[in-house]
């Protein structure tokens, strides 16, 4: 390997990341990224969820997400027969370090990963009194954590408890959709190290994204519906006991 | 006029009323932020601040682009949905700055049971196994390659 | 994991809303109660109370005074809390209140109080000295005119504010049950009657308060308790309990026979988590009991002794009772999990920010500062610290 192709090679990612850093300091994140052709949503493939808690650490590695505290986690359930209203769920640190051996085989057991659903009518939002929460133009929930008073509403309005406080700056916190990366063309950590794609970045004002032809072939979910949070994170196969 | 200087109390607390409401006019003109309001009832700044945040987590195709050997080997093998960084951690600094900073060596033993640790929720079909029966402790790597981890017929690496 | 039955989301394991957030709805409530005693002289003319008018009113105000404070002191960056002025979010029903604390207080009760006493402050302001002169001039806005004329100008604003005044009552701590009322995320909470229980359970409070306070206040002063007016008083107070007592049992029985997904949780929690607080506190002894032994006092002939007796008992039991409805709503709606699958325990720090000694502080605050406005603005004439010329009493 001759040395010119090697430094070439060596700048090329380096100069893309720096790139695109120097860029962060407009309204639009970079000047390819237009906040109004974007509507981000995910997807969660639920057959392919092995447990394994790599989504929740690596969230925690890019985020500094506080130990205790969780902007997702993995929820396992163990449904007994016809009873889908009395699952027995567990999520051991939120699945940060995986899970122990499960005792029981009988009836049905599968792995369900959470996280802010990033609803495009959002309770959260609502509820806050001084506009620290919002939905961006492309249809992130995002918190300001300079303007946020640490009230807690927004957390007690969530219905599916992706909220905290984080102790370090006494304002709300949650799961951002790692912003900081899909507006620079990456996709967000839980997705990038999800070892069997049960985690997917999607689009969804994209018409080339994936999710499109799968929301189409496949029978898709939202959480807690009923609540009509109109949520984008979609599971795929979700099960009638999932809470 | 008679009401007006029986009523003069009632103007004067009105005056102060007033007089209140300005003051605070003028206070929220200097305290509201600048960008606030530009795209909702929100700080607009607050956008590009988050949007600015430190990136940990290079992404697989910053690794593909000097480790093109790895790349080879994986890309046929049964891990090769499985993404650089899954196992190796966050290496953003290692891209920055590849000769100084590296990435630790792994354990096998506890990395490769995170996900292949026998476990009635995971997926029937999906690979997994009692590491004390099968490998009774030796590390994963022993047999294992772990780039592309299955064990042709005629032995391993 | 310590604390937690069942299965809870990792988030919600630890209470957002701690025991001053049961504080708040508990000193805006005495607001409201007071307040509403205080109109029924001034509005609709129940003469038989008017010994209670003007303490009605300082209490009111002592208590509101220290209302912001447990929010203050739970808030993560309580410096910011000027935002919720600067820019109130119009969907949140949490900014809005911003704005009804603020009217209520400087609109309503602050003007009712400055209105009624004007002509005592003026006297005042002329015959004190040193810097009680001063604060009482300034008290005066500099206008000294106290002619019949302008008093009957007085009295007809003082009406129109308590007019608009009741309903202002009404709003300020229907807000409050507002904004857990609105709250979809939690069944425990979400219900249209939620406003309508704060209110009831308000006026009831705040009744009970008066008549704790006027007649520990009269034993005091060695005065005579004016058994017409406490009678009058407990007769309200009765009514309003059947009311409040109504509206708790509708919201139950409806729980109870439509049975959702989340009554089993919450039913569970109830028998077992909040027994205490709610089956044996609220219900019973908050509850029940005042009212048996009011009802007592309206169907029986009992000595002014007996009654004496039975309104100091009902009112320590009733206020003791709607401290522990807020806590059941706050505390209470924070213990079950929101997958209906489990429940966590509140664990009150003693001597925290947020904790039991601070609680208990805040309770006792409100009454020092009443301490202070009794002697500023004493509600009985003749027993005031300076010396007012005329023997007229003021109203």
């Amino acid at each position: 390997m001759n040395i010119t192709r090697r430094h070439l090679l060596l700048l090329l990612p380096a100069a893309s990341v720096a790139w695109k850093y120097v860029l962060a300091g407009t309204p639009e994140a970079a000047p390819n990224y237009k906040l109004s052709e974007h509507w981000w949503g995910m997807l969660i493939d639920l057959p392919k969820c092995i447990g394994c808690g790599n989504c929740v650490r690596a969230c925690q590695a890019e985020n500094d997400v506080p130990d205790g505290y969780f902007r997702t986690w993995v929820e396992r359930y163990h449904v007994s027969d016809y009873d889908i209203e009395n699952p027995q769920v567990d999520s051991p640190e939120g699945g940060k370090k995986g899970f122990p051996p499960a005792k029981d085989g009988k009836g049905k057991n599968f792995f369900v990963p959470k996280m802010c659903n990033h609803c495009a009518e959002s309770p959260c939002t609502q509820v806050c009194p001084v506009g620290a929460t919002f939905v961006s133009q492309d249809g992130v929930v995002l918190v300001d954590p300079k303007y946020c008073l640490g009230c807690r509403y927004c957390v007690q309005a969530c219905p599916y408890g992706c909220r905290f406080i984080n102790p370090r700056t006494n304002t709300a916190e949650k799961c951002t959709l790692c912003y900081h990366r899909i507006t620079k063309g990456l996709t967000t950590a839980c997705c990038e190290n999800c070892p069997t794609g049960a985690r997917q970045l999607a689009d969804l004002r994209n018409p080339a994204d994936p999710i499109h032809e799968f929301l189409k072939t496949h029978s898709v979910h939202v959480l807690k519906p009923s609540m009509a949070t109109r949520a984008k994170v979609y599971y795929n196969e979700l099960d009638g006991s999932v809470r | 006029m008679n009401v007006f200087k029986d009523a003069g109390h009632l103007f004067r607390l009105a005056a102060v009323f007033v007089a209140g409401l300005l003051i605070f006019l003028v206070i929220r003109g200097f305290l509201v932020p600048k960008s606030f309001g530009q795209f909702g009832h929100y700080r607009a700044d607050a956008v590009t601040e988050i949007a600015a945040r430190p990136i940990k987590f290079a992404g697989h195709e910053s690794c593909e682009g000097c480790h093109a050997d790895v790349l080879a080997k994986k890309k046929n093998g049964k891990h090769a949905g499985v993404n650089c960084e899954a196992c190796h951690g966050p290496q953003a600094q290692h891209v920055d700055d590849p000769t100084s900073v590296k990435p630790d060596k792994l354990d096998t033993t506890v990395l490769c049971a995170r996900c292949h640790e026998a476990n009635a929720a995971k997926p029937r079909n999906f690979p997994q196994v009692d590491t004390e029966e099968h490998s009774t402790g030796l590390p994963c790597d022993t047999c294992h390659q772990p780039h592309s981890p299955v064990i042709v017929a005629g032995g391993a690496k | 994991m310590p604390g937690v039955d069942g299965f809870m989301y990792p988030n919600e394991i630890e209470l957002q809303w701690s025991v001053l957030i049961v504080l708040y709805p508990f000193l805006t409530g005495l607001v409201a109660g007071a307040f509403i005693l205080a109109s029924l002289e001034r509005v609709f003319q129940v003469e038989a109370v008017k010994p209670t008018y003007r303490l009605a009113l300082l209490t009111a105000l002592s208590f509101l005074l220290v209302a912001p404070l447990p929010l203050q002191l739970h808030l993560g960056h309580p410096e910011r809390s000027y935002e919720m002025y600067l820019t109130p979010h119009r969907t949140s029903a949490m900014a809005m209140f911003g704005f009804v604390y603020l009217w209520y207080l400087m609109a309503v009760l602050v003007l009712e109080i400055w209105l009624d006493y004007r002509r005592q402050i003026v006297l005042l302001s002329q015959s004190s000295t040193g810097w009680k002169r001063a604060t009482y001039s300034v008290m005066t806005l500099g206008s000294t005119n106290i002619s019949e004329r302008a008093l009957a100008i007085d009295e007809k604003a003082g009406w129109l504010i308590t007019v608009i005044g009741i309903p202002s009552a009404f709003l300020l701590h229907g807000y409050v049950g507002f904004i857990f009322g609105s709250i979809k995320a939690n069944p425990w909470w979400s219900t249209p009657l939620m406003p309508v229980v704060f209110i009831f359970s308000a006026m009831v409070s705040g009744i009970a308060l008066v008549v704790l306070l006027y007649m520990l206040i009269s034993w005091a002063r060695r005065q005579v308790i004016d058994m017409r007016c406490v009678d009058t008083v407990a007769r309200y107070l009765f009514y309003i309990f059947m009311i409040d007592f109504s509206l708790e049992m509708l919201d139950l029985i409806h729980r109870i026979y439509e049975a959702d997904e989340s009554f089993r949780s919450l039913d569970f929690m109830v028998h077992s988590k909040l027994y205490l607080s709610h089956i044996v506190v609220q219900i019973a002894l908050g509850t029940i009991a005042p009212i048996a032994l009011l009802g007592l006092t309206q169907v029986a002939k009992l000595s002014d002794i007996a009654r004496k007796r039975i309104y100091a008992t009902t009112g320590c039991l009733t206020l003791m009772g709607i401290f522990a409805m807020r806590w059941n709503v706050v505390i209470g709606g924070q213990l079950f999990s929101k997958s209906f699958l489990g429940y966590t325990t509140y664990k009150m720090g003693l001597v925290a920010r947020e904790g039991l000694l601070m609680a208990i502080l805040l309770t006792i605050l409100p009454f020092a500062i009443l301490w202070v406005l009794v002697k500023v603005l004493p509600p009985w004439p003749e027993a005031s610290s300076g010396s007012i010329p005329d023997a007229e009493p003021a109203r």
